[in-house]
């Protein structure tokens, strides 16, 4: 049967390193946050950027997707990708509410 | 079908993977994209409603925010417990895998503990899923709010469960029923870790009916896949962190 283990290293300094990056970045958003470094639209984008840093770090090695062959890697993301994109739809609305005031 | 392609020999009956892996894996991954789906109508539930109130409370003051990040450390560090689970478990040390998923678990506990002690810090301020004490004209913060956080808990629950009954087995049967004994006589009627306690009750029946009807060994691989959704769960966190905590921080006041 074949498992993921007969591709990469069984290092743990590796996982480490990942977590010691993760942990960082946390505290880099906890900064940004009580800095108010940012005017609102610019911290949520800059936290969202963060954030997308962080679920690479933990999909492609915590969850080993990064040693998963391309075909495993592109359907399960593109599919998630673009289902997720498809729900800004719903943002149109949300502004919608905000311009023109509608209660 | 497989038996007939073994009888004739014929080795190309067994088409391999398109995912080049196992299915129980394929399995599990495919659950997480769907679960990704719902915590992300959620999570655009919650971003929706706060762009259409300008009035969006910022209820959460330094000891939140504090007290939300120790809980980010837990997750991270439970994570690197369960990555190391899953390589002792790819060693064929099971004393190890034993003992750094007993070591996820408490990491995973202690986020729910802590997650549990701010909901009741928020109700005690008057916070309720329809109305809250920050901003009047915006009851749908507490609704979002508990129903997001709420929804995480009970994964971050049903995760400390499955890797209980991965590590323990049946032995962990009798620990999930004391604990939920000790947390249910020990607090008062209306407390929320008297209420979230029957979480573990459901859990118990539940994990009873597998570990009775299909008695297994769980091997590396079953590690591996309980990995993925604990990671999943962290991964969740990533997001509602800083869309629910970090972006309403109260800084002055």
């Amino acid at each position: 049967m074949h498992t993921v283990a007969a591709h990469h290293d069984e290092g743990k300094s590796q996982y480490l390193w990942v977590w010691v990056v993760l942990l960082l970045l946390t505290a880099v958003e906890v900064a940004l946050a009580y800095k108010q470094v940012f005017q609102p639209v610019q911290m949520l984008e800059a936290l969202m950027v963060l954030s997308v840093i962080k679920s690479a770090l933990i999909i492609g090695w915590f969850m080993h997707l990064k040693y998963e062959i391309a075909a495993m890697k592109w359907v399960m993301m593109t599919a998630v990708c673009a289902c997720l994109c498809l729900m800004c739809i719903f943002f149109a609305d949300a502004f919608r509410i905000l311009q023109l005031g509608v209660r | 079908m497989a038996d007939a392609a073994v009888a004739h020999g014929s080795a190309e009956a067994y088409e391999p993977s398109l995912f080049g892996t196992y299915s129980k894996k394929i399995g599990m991954w495919l659950f997480l994209l769907s679960d990704t789906l719902t915590f992300g109508a959620l999570l655009f539930a919650y971003s929706y409603g706060r762009i259409s109130n300008p009035d969006w409370p910022t209820p959460f003051h330094k000891e939140s925010i504090t007290n939300a990040t120790v809980m980010t450390g837990c997750l991270l560090s439970s994570s690197l417990t369960m990555v190391l689970a899953v390589l002792a478990a790819r060693r064929g040390d099971k004393s190890w895998t034993r003992n750094w998923i007993l070591l996820t678990m408490l990491f995973g506990s202690g986020f729910i503990v802590l997650h549990a002690l701010e909901w009741t810090k928020l109700i005690g301020e008057g916070m309720t899923p329809f109305k809250n004490p920050w901003a009047a004209t915006v009851p749908q913060f507490g609704g979002t709010f508990f129903t997001l956080t709420g929804m995480h808990m009970l994964h971050v629950t049903i995760g400390v469960i499955y890797l209980g009954v991965v590590a323990l087995r049946k032995a962990f049967l009798p620990i999930l029923l004391v604990i939920w004994g000790i947390v249910f006589f020990s607090t008062p009627a209306d407390n929320v870790f008297h209420i979230g306690v029957h979480a573990l009750l459901i859990g118990l029946v539940i994990a009873a009916v597998i570990l009775f009807l299909k008695p297994k060994d769980y091997d590396a691989h079953d590690v591996e896949i309980a990995g993925l959704y604990w990671h999943f769960v962290d991964l969740v966190w990533m997001f509602i962190f800083p869309l629910v905590y970090l972006m309403s921080t109260r800084v002055q006041g």
